[in-house]
């Protein structure tokens, strides 16, 4: 390929600068087939990107303590040097808003340039997850809308009241998604304009709910259907639908809350696919400009300088070890999949027959559209990723006196380090499994919660107080039972808290 | 095709109301890393605002998550020496699985503080919330010692040295104007008749009519000459006022027992007052030093360090430290270059012999070159002999002299408010 000048030899980045890079990588990027939102590129300032770390990487959202929170720790920890600020914050959205820091040099914006506005760009268009769960175009709107909704929550019940209700409904967040429903897009035009008709509604469909005029007790207790019929795992749903004493407000805040944890949910799940599949393309995207001759060998080295430590993974033993790097794994896996396809070797054939030998942009592609953390993993780990993470298993039971070493990398370890890194990753393992069983409707309009245990796992030491917060927001007694794959209960807890009398329970 | 926008210029410091938000949820918490921070930091370094730590188990949000117990299997990097098999110890510390929730929890293993930064105001803020202090910044100082003259308009008395000759005589000017006024009518109406009469020329009726008009007008003219040209009404004066200047330098003198009566927290007392004088002082003086003079039966200038925490044990002789604090003022602090202010904190001791010296030293010695000196006593006791000989002081010199006792860190404020507040 012919020698061309160099877009920039120095340091310093201009907005004309920032341009050209930015053509130049779209045009490397689609020369390689990124489907990608059109791009935002905004620049602003480190405090500004502190604000944006606050807020959940969202440009505008409403008001909160817990932010506040984030802020000051962000605040303090960059002011230490305990930690730099990251180099760029995306956002899912269409079109795609990428923020670049003021005090970067021209090679770091280029190569925030190609990780966001080219890597997790297209992630976001293409991964099926954020194509099923979050809706792109609305987001902005919708957080506008959700700010200047609670705002005036404010203004008319006053802060704290709405702080109280924000801070249960954050407490269950992450139960407040729906897994396998697709949400029905609803701009916020509509959304405004079905606000009143769903509150009037709601409050019609729950003095139905409670206006249970007792027939002849022909039915006995026992065989009454439970409420909800089929236990329900989306928590923070459920309440908005059927808790008795809310407000109308109340109920919009909780569906607010709702509706932003359903926008994470993706986000939550892709963490290693979506950062390994934007270091992979940063890192393609720019050795193609230097390949052209278009970035010098300067700016490569300082680009090679910030991705090796940003895909660096320090090992269990070393101080720095703070879990799996999810950019250092799914860079590992990305690489790796383009080895297979491109040099295979007789172990890839035999673990990878399909795409052993294909090509390897299109099984990428491929890869990154179908599949979350878990499953990729699951599928695309290979034994020759799992050697040189030098990956192994630990088997922590607690009846136990020791832990075990149950899989390394060797051959009878693979497949199980695969699994287990996989199961790692599954959101259902990670969090307890807690769902809505039942609602005591002809009695004390008790609510019934069970944990579904998850390898004998209990519930941590915050659960009572979760507990409190789902009882500020049912109105009435909450109980948790833990129960056993075999359907007994093993544990329960209560809010309020019953003097010791569960064994007559 | 990209959009490329420079954001820099749009608002910053978006996240301030959730900052504040922040720190209204705990001010009880950060209230009491304040009051930490108090009695732990340097006076001089009182107002910088700062560190505040607040335990992270307080703070955190609650979630679900999995507690420790039960089967995990977790997968690590960095494999050396294991082979399937082997067996390892938990890690030890409480919580084996401490490293285990860090999934589940986003916090992970943590600090056990949680710790940040707050400002100045804030931090004074929550300093002074307890003592009630209201906004003293706005207070002025009523004495200072070097006066400035200043031009304040004009006046109608004064030296001879101030007139103002232009005012003077415009004075003069618009009075004789003033004055005239029906003279000057007069005349213009006789000449109006003149005017009249000499149409009916040559009526010699009408000549002798003119001639008397023209007397007429001729007498008037003389009454307005007659009028004096300038008088003592006129006269106008420079007036020039002597304005307060603070000056510019200040300096503290805390003067407090450490004898074995003086326990910590009385000392705590002492310092926060301390602490209160020196804020004062900052808000009004560009320099300000601060001298520490503590004393038994004898006393000593050291410095903060030892002020505050150092322990001694023994009998109290006050009158030394007035002593050594008026040679100190000699020798290094001219009361025309400096204010000087002096805050004693005591618990009541004294020697019996030595209180009435007490009094002498601070009327001869001290009270002639302060501008200020209050005396704060820290007892929960009746008082002794030091507070009725300091009691005929203040007396004598209501001016300078303020004494006030504190029994606990709520009356701190509210003392210190009696003690500056402005004298009619």
């Amino acid at each position: 390929m012919k020698k061309r000048e160099p877009i920039s030899t120095g340091s310093e980045w201009t907005f004309e600068l920032i341009q050209k890079y930015d053509q130049e990588i779209a045009r490397v990027a689609e020369h390689y087939g990124l489907d990608t939102y059109p791009n935002q590129i905004e620049v602003i300032t480190s405090e500004q990107m502190m604000d944006a770390y606050s807020s959940v990487g969202m440009p505008l959202n409403y008001n909160h303590w817990s932010f506040g929170k984030q802020f000051v720790t962000t605040e303090q920890q960059y002011k230490r040097g305990q930690m730099g600020l990251a180099y760029e914050i995306v956002i899912n959205s269409n079109p795609c808003i990428s923020y670049l820091m003021e005090e970067n040099t021209m090679t770091m914006q280029a190569l925030v340039i190609a990780h966001a506005c080219y890597g997790h760009n297209s992630f976001f268009k293409g991964n099926y997850l954020f194509r099923t769960w979050t809706d792109a175009s609305a987001i902005i709107d919708y957080l506008l809308f959700a700010k200047n909704y609670i705002a005036k929550c404010e203004e008319r019940h006053g802060v704290d009241a709405v702080e109280q209700m924000l801070d249960s409904c954050h407490a269950l967040m992450n139960y407040g998604v729906n897994r396998y429903l697709r949400p029905q897009p609803v701009t916020p035009e509509e959304e405004k304009n079905r606000l009143l008709d769903r509150e009037e509604y709601i409050q019609r469909h729950l003095n139905q709910l409670w206006n249970t005029i007792p027939k002849k007790d022909l039915i006995k207790e026992k065989k009454a259907p439970r409420f909800p019929k089929d236990p329900e795992e989306n928590l923070l749903y459920f309440i908005e639908k059927n808790a008795p004493l809310l407000e109308p407000w109340q109920r919009e805040i909780v569906r607010i809350v709702r509706k932003i944890a359903q926008y994470y949910y993706p986000q939550r799940q892709t963490q290693v696919m979506n950062e390994g599949w934007a270091c992979f393309w940063h890192y393609t995207l720019l050795h193609h400009l230097h390949d052209e001759g278009l970035v010098t060998d300067g700016f490569i080295m300082e680009f090679l300088h910030s991705h090796t430590s940003v895909i660096y993974q320090p090992p269990f033993d070393s101080p720095y070890f703070n879990g799996i790097n999810p950019y250092a794994l799914g860079y590992g896996m990305m690489r790796d999949i383009r080895r297979i396809c491109e040099t295979p070797t007789d172990e890839d054939y035999q673990w990878f027959p399909d795409i052993a030998g294909s090509d390897w942009n299109e099984t990428l592609q491929h890869a990154m559209r179908n599949y979350k953390d878990e499953s990729f993993i699951l599928q695309y780990l290979s034994p020759h990723m799992i050697r040189e993470l030098k990956l192994f298993t630990i088997t922590d039971n607690s009846t136990l006196s020791t832990m075990q070493v149950s899989a390394i990398h060797d051959e009878e370890g693979y497949q199980k380090v695969r699994e287990n890194l996989a199961a790692s990753y599954n959101i259902g393992n990670r969090e307890p499994n807690i769902q809505i069983y039942n609602v005591n409707v002809r009695g004390d309009r008790s609510l019934t919660l069970r944990h579904y245990m998850h390898n004998e796992q209990p519930l941590g030491d915050d659960t009572d107080e979760v507990l409190k917060h789902l009882h500020r927001l049912w109105g009435f007694d909450v109980h948790l039972e833990s129960v056993s794959p075999e359907g007994e209960i093993i544990d329960a807890i209560h809010c309020p808290p019953r003097p010791h009398t569960e064994e007559v329970a | 095709m990209s959009y490329i926008i420079d954001r820099r210029l749009n608002a910053k410091k978006k996240s301030t109301v959730n900052r504040q938000r922040f720190l209204r949820r705990y001010k009880k918490h950060i209230k009491r890393a304040v009051e930490e921070a108090v009695n732990t930091r340097s006076i001089r370094d009182i107002d910088q605002g700062g560190e505040v730590s607040i335990p992270t188990k307080d703070i955190s949000e609650p979630i679900f998550h999995h507690g420790n117990g039960g089967v995990r299997q977790r997968v690590f990097p960095g494999n050396k020496e294991f082979v399937v098999g082997d067996e390892i110890k938990r890690p030890e510390g409480g919580g084996g699985g401490g490293s285990g929730q860090g999934k589940a929890s986003n916090q992970g293993e943590g600090e056990d503080e949680f710790t940040f930064q707050i400002n100045q105001d804030e931090f004074l803020d929550f300093m002074f919330e307890d003592l009630e202090l209201p906004n003293m910044i706005k207070k002025q100082l009523r004495d200072a010692t070097s006066f400035e003259v200043r031009r304040a308009g004009f006046t109608s008395v004064g030296s001879p040295d101030k007139l103002n000759v232009v005012r003077s005589l415009r004075a003069a000017n618009a009075r004789r104007i003033a004055l005239s006024g029906k003279e000057r009518r007069k005349i213009r109406e006789l000449k109006a008749e003149i005017k009249t009469l000499e149409g009916l020329l040559p009526n010699s009726d009408a000549v002798n009519q003119i001639n008397a008009l023209n007397e007429e007008i001729k007498a008037l003219n003389k009454r307005i000459k007659r009028m004096p040209f300038i008088d003592e009404f006129d006269l106008k004066y420079n007036n020039l006022v002597r304005t307060p200047v603070p000056s510019s330098k200040a300096v503290m003198f805390c003067v407090m027992d450490v004898s074995g009566s003086m326990t910590q927290s009385i000392k705590d007392i002492a310092k926060r007052f301390f602490i209160l004088l020196y804020l004062f002082l900052t808000r009004n003086y560009k320099r300000i030093e601060v001298v520490f003079v503590r004393h038994h039966t004898h006393a000593k200038e050291v410095d903060e360090e030892e002020f505050f925490y150092s322990r001694e044990t023994g009998g109290t002789i006050v009158s030394s430290a007035l002593n050594l604090s008026a040679d100190i003022i000699r020798d290094r602090y001219p009361p025309g270059d400096w204010n000087i202010y002096v805050a004693q904190a005591s618990d009541g001791d004294n020697w019996d012999g030595d209180s009435h010296i007490c009094r002498e030293v601070l009327e001869q010695r001290i009270l002639p070159l302060v501008q200020y000196f209050a005396y704060v006593e820290i007892t929960t006791g009746p008082h002794q002999n030091l507070w009725l000989e300091y009691e005929q002081i203040r007396d004598k010199f209501g001016e300078t002299f303020a004494m006030q006792t504190i029994v606990e860190p709520g009356d701190i404020y509210p003392v210190f408010r009696k003690l500056f507040e402005k004298k009619e």
